[in-house]
């Protein structure tokens, strides 16, 4: 507690005679502009930019596309939340399932070719999506050691400018924001993809039917 | 009731890797020779310069962002007591524990308390630069606790025995061949026929991390941001290997600066487009983690915060100077900056180099410390720095306020008159006459002496040695203006005879015109 103490202290002596605080000023985009077939081409074109691979499809063929991404994988994880469906259409993958109560040991999902999820909210100008713990999503590990990340970005969750995500987020969620593949401009500023993270993200757009 | 006295009794200059071991101008002029350096630097920081350009050319909002940015930080610093009690009560109430640290001393200490009572010897590392600030891996390394570096570019300092020399790029002065053998000789069991492809360097580097990340108990981090009102603590990355140590190891040590607070969940969506445009010129950097205490069986069981002060309460208390605790360490400012450009990192000393550097170390750790005093004179004062800032902190006005401060400091410990007397007094006797300047203009070759080959004097003896202490003089020339002036008076009258004989000549047909 001594040093708490120290510190608030000093912090007060130097702060000492100081003018009140002002208001903060916040002029900046608070709102988009775009409709959701703008949203959906702007994040396109920012994910593809990142080196993602993207599909967009209508909700009937969402299967299909996940089966097509999936194509080479031989173990896939999922999330317990996720919607069984989704993955009906992988048939030669084993697919594990993680959750909170029977999490997958790490060492077994370093052995996992792919992972499978669906996303919170994905920021179009940025190209970022949003994974945020909930059931659909699963703990931070299986989005994150598997070599493959199939994410799924339901339109609706789309929105144009952070802003416009952050009362979307609930801050007592772990989140993770994914802007493209795993990558390093370390050397040389060279940019590489894929160092620690999956080498592979692709996404799925998904629009309503 | 107690009596404020105004003297806080512990001492709050920041220690650790924050000191120039010796001044900046004689660092700068060694690392000037290096030309792989600089060459490198130059592509770095050109490249870095125009794509982030690109990208903030790109938002409509870009200075109403910085304006909200710059306020946001004010705003924290008038209210750090409040807001750092609201974040401890938040963090705590997620099952977080908070540690406070005066300096670096305390903070290794804890951090080193919380490592043994895993009984682990080895920790994966998330890049920080708080723990670098506080010396942290030096310091278990002395402990017998082996901190591994995650970041490629860390991985690639730390193998090669070497310092950072960028605060985002930091092995940016190592090229691809000096990393492969770096590799070759220091990573157990990397292939003899490795190349020099970047992306089989960083395949090697994640076969070798992959397995100390699924094996590691503990992990040791910075944060970029802690969210007052939530308790939540931020951290943009690129590669994932953040991401690996804030989710797979048990426990996770977090060193953050107590400046690093934002008030409220909304202004991370201030930041988090000003951080990732500014330092590494894309839209968004690839990973970011927030984490708000412990999360079941997502993520570590064991979540420490380490709080440090370490000279930021200094820095505080320096008015003109306060504002360089915004930084946001995106090192937008080094990637414009001449000098920066020229020297590179190291010639800084301390962990924070560049133009931001040049204010903050010495505001940490008090200006009259080892050799930071030499910092503020490291710097052009062009503001292209200014300019970059996506904070908005005016690092020239602060530069030439240090400078002020520096010049006072070195006044008291001097015996009156000062060098700055002697020659003033000196000058105002030489300049009252044409007599005594053209009697010590003749003493201008002399000069030319001290100059090198390059034409330029960096050392003068004495008195003057103030003066090129920071800068080089070109050499004198030849003669003085007066001489020359005499010499062209005289050139002119000569030709000025000849070429009346010359004109008379002219108006003689020669049959020769137009030649």
């Amino acid at each position: 507690m001594g040093a708490k103490e120290d510190i608030l202290s000093r912090v007060r002596v130097a702060l000492q005679g100081d003018a009140p605080v002002t208001d903060i000023p916040r002029e900046y985009r608070q709102s988009g502009t775009m409709n959701q077939d703008q949203l959906i081409d702007h994040l396109t074109d920012r994910l593809v930019d990142y080196k993602a691979e993207v599909k967009v499809v209508l909700a009937t063929d969402l299967q299909g596309a996940i089966a097509e991404f999936l194509a080479n994988a031989r173990s896939v994880v999922v999330p317990h939340g996720l919607d069984a469906e989704w993955i009906a259409g992988v048939a030669d993958a084993d697919v594990v399932t993680d959750s909170p109560e029977a999490p997958v040991p790490v060492d077994q999902l370093n052995a996992t070719d792919a992972v499978l999820t669906s996303s919170a909210v994905s920021v179009a100008e940025s190209g970022t999506i949003i994974l945020d713990g909930t059931p659909t999503q699963g703990r931070r590990a299986i989005s994150l050691v598997p070599d493959q990340h199939v994410c799924v970005v339901p339109a609706s969750t789309i929105v144009e400018i952070l802003p416009e995500a952050m009362p979307r987020l609930e801050p007592s969620h772990p989140q993770t924001w994914i802007s493209g593949p795993s990558a390093t401009s370390d050397i040389e500023l060279e940019r590489v993809e894929g160092v620690h993270g999956p080498r592979r993200l692709s996404v799925i757009i998904v629009k309503d039917a | 009731m107690s009596v404020n006295l105004g003297i806080p009794a512990v001492r709050s200059s920041g220690e650790g890797n924050l000191f120039a071991h010796e001044k900046f101008q004689s660092a700068a002029k060694r690392e000037l020779k290096n030309e792989q350096l600089r060459a490198n630097l130059r592509h770095a920081t050109h490249t870095i310069r125009d794509k982030r350009l690109n990208v903030v050319s790109e938002l409509p909002d870009w200075e109403e962002l910085r304006e909200s940015g710059s306020r946001i930080k004010e705003n924290v610093m008038a209210r750090l007591p409040e807001l750092l009690e609201q974040f401890e009560a938040a963090f705590t109430a997620r099952g977080g524990v908070i540690h406070w640290a005066n300096d670096a001393t305390e903070a290794n200490a804890i951090v080193t308390s919380l490592i043994r009572a895993t009984g682990e010897t080895e920790v994966v590392k998330v890049k920080s630069m708080a723990t670098q600030e506080i010396g942290l891996n030096e310091h278990l390394e002395s402990l017998g606790i082996n901190a591994i570096e995650t970041d490629l570019a860390e991985l690639i300092v730390q193998l090669g025995h070497d310092r950072p020399s960028h605060i985002l790029v930091p092995a940016i002065h190592k090229n691809r061949t000096q990393i492969r053998d770096i590799f070759r000789a220091e990573i157990p069991n990397a292939s003899p026929d490795l190349t020099d492809n970047p992306k089989e360097l960083a395949a090697t580097a994640r076969a070798y991390l992959r397995e100390k990340f699924l094996n590691a108990k503990v992990a040791i981090s910075g944060a970029n941001f802690g969210i007052a009102e939530t308790g939540t603590l931020g951290v943009v990355e690129s590669e994932g290997n953040g991401r690996m140590c804030l989710t797979l190891p048990e426990t996770l040590i977090t060193v953050m600066g107590i400046e690093k607070i934002l008030p409220r969940w909304e202004d991370l969506g201030v930041f988090m487009q000003l951080l990732p445009r500014s330092s590494t010129g894309e839209r968004m950097n690839p990973y970011s983690s927030l984490w708000t205490g412990k999360n079941g069986p997502d993520g570590p069981q064991n979540i420490h915060l380490v709080m440090l002060d370490n000279g930021r309460t200094r820095a505080l208390a320096d008015k003109n100077g306060r504002s360089a605790l915004h930084c946001i360490r995106c090192s937008a400012c080094m990637n414009v900056c001449p000098v920066y450009e020229r020297t590179g990192g190291h010639a800084y000393g301390s962990t924070y180099p560049g133009p931001i550097g040049a204010i903050l170390s010495p505001l940490l750790t008090g200006i009259t410390a080892e050799e930071n005093s030499s910092l503020p004179y490291a710097s052009s004062l062009c503001g292209a720095c200014f300019d970059a800032c996506p904070v908005k902190i005016n690092i020239p006005e602060i530069l030439v306020d240090l400078r002020a401060q520096d010049v006072e400091a070195q006044h008291s410990v001097r015996k009156a008159p000062t060098e700055m007397d002697v020659l003033m007094k000196g000058a105002s006797w030489a300049l009252s006459s044409g007599t005594r300047l053209k009697f010590l203009e003749k003493g201008l070759p002399a000069g030319r002496l001290l100059a090198g080959k390059d034409q330029r004097i960096s050392w003068l003896p004495g008195i003057a040695g103030g003066w090129t202490s920071s800068r080089d003089i070109p050499a004198p020339p030849q003669s003085s203006f007066r001489d020359q002036w005499a010499q062209r008076e005289k050139f002119q009258k000569s030709q000025g005879s000849q070429q009346s004989q010359q004109s008379q000549a002219s108006q003689k047909p020669t049959g020769k015109q137009g030649e």
